[in-house]
C-alpha cells in the first residue's frame, strides 16, 4: 500500500514538472505555432490520464471513491486547467478568433486544428465564458465594418446575396468546429449587423424591388428577414405602401369604371402572386395587401363594371371568370350595402329596360355575391329577377286576353313587387286619352287575376313608340312616357307653352324632362313649344334619350337611414342575449356583427345606443355608467 | 303642526303660492334652496305641492313653526355636501322640469338654467364653458357625422354632465377617452373645448 502512495505522488511529480515544461513552450510559441503545440499536447495529456486511470484504476473505484476524494481523470483535469489553461487560455482564443476571421476574408484554415482546440475550452467547461463571449463580439465587430462598407457600395440585390451567403458559412462554421449551441446566437449576431441595422437603407430598396419587379431578390429578401423577430412587418408594411400608391395612381388617372375595374383585379392578381411566390403565402403579406385594397377600391366603379358587363355579354366562361374577380374584390369594399343599392338599382335599369343580355349570367352573379356575402345580401335583387320571369309569363296571358276582347291596344307592363324594387318616384301625370284607355284594359285584366293588389303606375319607367308624321316622311320615336306624352298634347295645338304644357300634363317643374325637341334645347317657362313639322333624320326610328339623373346622393342617404335601422336591431339583439353588457364590448360585437355588410362607425353606433336608452330598451347601469342593462 | 299644514295648504297649492312662501322666507324661487326643498318633498310637479308633500317636507326639515321653516329653508343647501344625496338631488332637478306627461327632454334653455343653479357652485368654470357650448352648438353644424344640433336633453344626458365634471379635469383633456360609455354630447363638447383652446 504504501508503495503505491509514493509512487501516485512520483507521478504527481511528474505530471508537475511535464506541465511546466509545457507552458514554457507555449509561452514562446505564438499564433497558429502555439495553437498546434497547445492541441498536441492536450491531446497527448488527455492520453496520459487515461492511461494513469487505467494504472490504477483499483484504487480509483475502491480506495479514492471512498473517501470523496476526486478521481485520476477529474484531477487530471482539473491539473491542465490550472497549471495550463489558465494561462494560455487568453492567447489561445485571440489566435482562434484572429483564423476564424482569416476565414471570412477567404483564407483556408485548419479546420480540425481549430476544432480540437475549440474542444479544450469546452472540457474545461469555460466555452461560453472563456471563448463564445469574445468570439461573438468579434463576429459582431467584424460584420458591423462589412455591412457599413456593403451598405454604401452594393446594390440592394447585391448586398442581400452577400448576407444569404454570410448567413450560410457562418452556419457551416458553427458545424465544422464550433460548439453547436452557438449558432443560434451567432446567427442573431450576424443577421443583427448585417439587416437590422440598415434595415431601413435596405426596405428603400425594398421600394425599387416592387417597382422593377424582381421576384427573385423579393424571395431572397422575405427568406432573409423571415427569420428576424418582428423582421417581416417593415417589409409588409413597404409592400403595402406599394400596392396602395399603385392602386390610387390607378383612380387618379380617373378612367372609365369598366376598365377602372378591370385595372384593379390585374393589379390584384400581380400581388397575390407575389404574396403566394415570394412571400410564401405569409399572413401578414395577405394583410398587407387586403389593406391596400380596402384604401382606394371604389364602390360605385365596381357596380358601374358589373352592370357593363352584364349589358354587353359575351361568352359564358370569360364572363364567369371576370364576374369572379369582382366579386373577390367586393372583399376589400368596407361599405358592402351601399355597394349592394348601387347594384340593386342599376340590375333594376337593366332588367326593366331589357339591357341585359343574358339573364343566365345575371343569376350567376346574384349567386357567387350571395356566396360572397350572404343571403341578405342578395335576397331583394333574386326577388328582382324572378319578379321578371313572372312579368313574362304575365305578359302573355295579357295578350291573350287582348286578343280575346279585341281592345287594339298594344301595351306590354311588367308588373313589380314594390319590396324587391328600389322605389320609384310615381307621379301624377294627366295620361292622354290613348294611354287611358291602356290603364284601365290592364287593371280590368290584372283584377281578373289577382284581387286584393293594388297597382301604382310608374311612369317615369315607361317608354312609348309614337308615329311622328313628319312632312318629309314618317319616323317612329322612341321615347318616355312623359316625353309621349307631351307630345301627343301637340295632336291638339301647334304651339305650346312651357307652363301651359306642365298644367296640362299636372307635372311640377321636377317632373318635366328636357327632351331633345327639335327647336331649342334650353327651356324657361315662357317658352313656346312648336311641332316641327319640318323635322326628319335619315333613320326611321329614332330613340331619344333621357338625361341622366345623378342618383348617388339618393342612394347614399337611403343606405344611411336602412344602416340607423341595422345598428339599432344589432344592438337589441345583443342586449337581449347579453342583458348585462359593458359599452366597449357592445361596440365590439355591434362593429362584428355588422361587418358583413358595412363598416358601423363608431360615433354612429354610440349615438343608436343613446337613442335606444330614451326609448326605453336600454339603461344606464347606475352603479357603473359604463355598463349597460337591457330593459325587457 | 296641524295649523301651519292647514294654513298653508291654502296658500301654496299653485304657484303664486310658492312664491308667497319664497317672500315669506326670503329666498328668492330661482334659489337653488327652494329646489332643495322640493326635492325633500319628493314633489312631482312643478310649481304645485300636494298636501302629502308639503307634510313630507316640514316633517324632514323637523320644522313646524313658521321662523323654523324658515331658518330651515335658509340652510338647505348644506343639505348637499353628501355626494349621494347630491346625485340623487340632480337627477331630481331634471325630472322637476318635465312637466308633460310623456316628455322625456328638457329644452336647452332650461338645462342652461338649471345647470347654472344646480352645479355653478361647485363647478363655476365648467357650467360657463358648457352653458357656452349648449348654446353655441345650436348655431354649430360641423361636418362631421354628427350634426351638433342639440334642442333638448334628456335624462341620461343630464346624468352625464355631473359625472364628467366629476371625473374629468379640464385642464388634462388628452387623457379624455371618447371610446368609453361617454354620451355623445359630451364627446362633442370635449373636441369643442379643444379646439377652442387651440385658438
Amino acid at each position: 500500500m504504501e508503495r503505491k502512495t509514493i509512487d501516485l505522488e512520483q507521478c504527481w511529480d511528474y505530471m508537475q514538472k511535464g506541465i511546466t515544461k509545457l507552458m514554457k513552450i507555449l509561452r514562446e510559441r505564438h499564433d497558429e505555432f502555439m495553437l498546434r503545440e497547445l492541441e498536441e499536447r492536450w491531446i497527448t495529456h488527455k492520453v496520459m490520464v487515461r492511461w494513469l486511470s487505467r494504472f490504477f484504476h483499483y484504487l480509483d473505484q475502491y480506495f479514492i471513491a471512498g473517501r470523496y476524494l476526486p478521481p485520476l481523470n477529474a484531477v487530471g483535469l482539473t491539473c491542465f486547467r490550472h497549471l495550463v489553461y489558465m494561462e494560455v487560455r487568453d492567447n489561445a482564443r485571440k489566435a482562434v478568433i484572429t483564423r476564424i476571421d482569416k476565414e471570412r476574408e477567404g483564407e483556408q484554415i485548419d479546420r480540425s486544428l481549430l476544432k480540437n482546440v475549440v474542444d479544450i475550452f469546452v472540457e474545461m467547461d469555460q466555452y461560453e465564458e472563456d471563448f463564445e463571449v469574445q468570439m461573438l463580439e468579434d463576429t459582431a465587430n467584424y460584420y458591423k465594418s462589412k455591412a457599413t462598407n456593403w451598405i454604401e457600395v452594393e446594390s440592394c440585390p447585391d448586398y442581400m446575396l452577400k448576407a444569404e451567403d454570410c448567413l450560410r458559412r457562418e452556419r457551416e462554421r458553427v458545424t465544422h468546429y464550433l460548439h453547436f449551441s452557438t449558432e443560434q446566437k451567432l446567427v442573431e449576431k450576424v443577421q443583427h449587423e448585417l439587416l437590422v441595422t440598415h434595415a431601413n437603407q435596405l426596405l428603400d430598396g425594398v421600394r425599387a424591388l416592387l417597382r422593377d419587379d424582381k421576384v427573385e431578390d423579393l424571395s431572397r429578401m422575405y427568406r432573409l428577414y423571415q427569420k428576424i423577430p418582428k423582421g417581416l412587418d417593415p417589409v409588409a408594411n413597404v409592400f403595402k405602401q406599394h400596392v396602395t400608391a399603385e392602386g390610387t395612381a390607378l383612380v387618379q388617372q380617373a378612367e372609365e369604371a369598366s376598365s377602372l375595374v378591370r385595372k384593379f383585379i390585374e393589379l390584384h392578381d400581380k400581388y397575390m402572386t407575389y404574396v403566394n411566390d415570394c412571400f410564401i403565402n405569409h399572413t401578414l403579406f395577405h394583410k398587407a395587401l387586403k389593406e391596400a385594397f380596402e384604401v382606394f377600391c371604389n364602390k360605385n366603379a365596381a357596380a358601374t363594371f358589373c352592370d357593363n358587363i352584364l349589358k354587353k355579354g359575351g361568352s359564358d366562361e370569360a364572363i364567369e371568370e371576370t364576374l369572379d374577380k369582382v366579386v373577390k374584390l367586393l372583399a376589400y369594399i368596407s361599405d358592402k350595402d351601399l355597394y349592394a343599392e348601387f347594384y340593386r338599382k342599376k340590375l333594376a335599369r337593366r332588367l326593366l329596360f331589357d339591357r341585359s343580355a343574358n339573364e343566365d349570367h345575371e343569376k350567376c352573379i346574384l349567386t357567387k355575391l350571395k356566396q360572397q356575402c350572404g343571403g341578405q345580401f342578395t335576397s331583394k335583387m333574386e326577388g328582382m329577377v324572378m319578379d321578371l320571369t313572372l312579368a313574362r309569363d304575365n305578359q302573355m296571358k295579357f295578350e291573350e286576353y287582348l286578343r280575346d276582347n279585341t281592345h287594339g291596344i298594344d301595351l306590354t307592363v311588367t308588373v313589380l313587387t314594390t319590396g324587391f324594387w328600389p322605389s320609384y318616384k310615381s307621379s301624377d301625370l294627366n295620361l292622354p286619352v290613348e294611354m287611358l284607355k291602356c290603364v284601365e284594359v290592364f287593371k280590368e285584366f290584372y283584377e281578373t287575376k289577382t284581387k286584393h293588389r293594388k297597382l301604382t303606375w310608374i311612369h317615369s319607367l315607361g317608354t312609348c313608340h309614337i308615329i311622328g308624321k313628319f312632312e318629309p316622311k314618317t319616323i317612329e320615336l322612341v321615347v318616355s312616357t312623359y316625353q309621349a306624352a307631351a307630345l301627343l298634347l301637340f295632336n291638339s295645338a301647334h304651339k305650346l307653352s312651357y307652363s301651359e304644357i306642365m298644367m296640362q300634363l299636372n307635372l311640377t317643374h321636377e317632373d318635366v324632362i328636357l327632351s331633345k325637341e327639335p327647336n331649342t334645347t334650353t327651356i324657361s317657362p315662357n317658352d313656346t313649344f312648336e311641332f316641327n313639322y319640318k323635322f326628319t333624320d335619315k333613320m326611321r326610328r329614332i330613340k331619344i334619350p333621357l338625361p341622366p339623373v345623378d342618383e348617388r346622393k339618393k342612394v347614399i342617404e337611403d343606405v344611411d337611414k336602412d344602416r340607423r335601422y341595422a345598428i339599432d336591431a344589432a344592438i337589441v339583439r345583443i342586449m337581449k342575449s347579453r342583458k348585462v353588457l359593458g359599452h366597449q364590448q357592445l361596440v365590439l360585437e355591434c362593429v362584428q356583427q355588422l361587418g358583413c355588410m358595412f363598416k358601423p362607425d363608431i360615433k354612429a353606433i354610440k349615438k343608436r345606443i343613446e337613442d335606444l336608452i330614451t326609448r326605453d330598451y336600454l339603461e344606464r347601469d347606475k352603479e357603473n355608467p359604463n355598463t349597460f342593462n337591457y330593459l325587457a | 303642526m296641524q295649523l301651519l299644514i292647514q294654513c298653508c295648504v291654502l296658500w301654496f297649492v299653485s304657484p303664486e303660492g310658492i312664491e308667497a312662501l319664497c317672500n315669506d322666507v326670503n329666498v328668492n324661487h330661482t334659489d337653488v334652496r327652494m329646489l332643495i326643498f322640493a326635492w325633500k318633498m319628493k314633489a312631482e310637479k312643478q310649481g304645485y305641492f300636494s298636501k302629502d308633500e308639503w307634510r313630507r317636507g316640514l316633517k324632514c326639515l323637523g320644522a313646524d313653526t313658521r321662523p323654523k321653516l324658515k331658518k330651515a329653508i335658509e340652510g338647505l343647501d348644506k343639505e348637499l355636501k353628501v355626494p349621494e344625496c347630491f346625485e340623487d338631488f340632480y337627477s331630481y332637478a331634471f325630472q322637476y322640469c318635465l312637466t308633460e306627461e310623456k316628455q322625456r327632454s328638457v329644452d336647452i334653455e332650461t338645462i342652461c338654467e338649471l345647470l347654472n343653479i344646480v352645479l355653478k357652485s361647485e363647478f363655476p368654470n365648467q357650467v360657463n364653458l358648457l352653458v357656452e357650448y349648449l348654446k353655441v352648438g345650436k348655431q354649430l353644424f360641423k361636418l362631421i357625422y354628427v350634426q351638433n344640433d342639440y334642442r333638448a336633453l334628456n335624462m341620461d344626458q343630464w346624468r352625464s354632465f355631473y359625472r364628467f365634471f366629476k371625473e374629468v379635469d379640464f385642464h388634462d383633456l388628452e387623457n379624455y377617452d371618447s371610446s368609453q360609455a361617454w354620451t355623445v354630447i359630451i364627446d362633442n363638447f370635449v373636441e369643442w373645448l379643444k379646439e377652442k383652446e387651440k385658438n
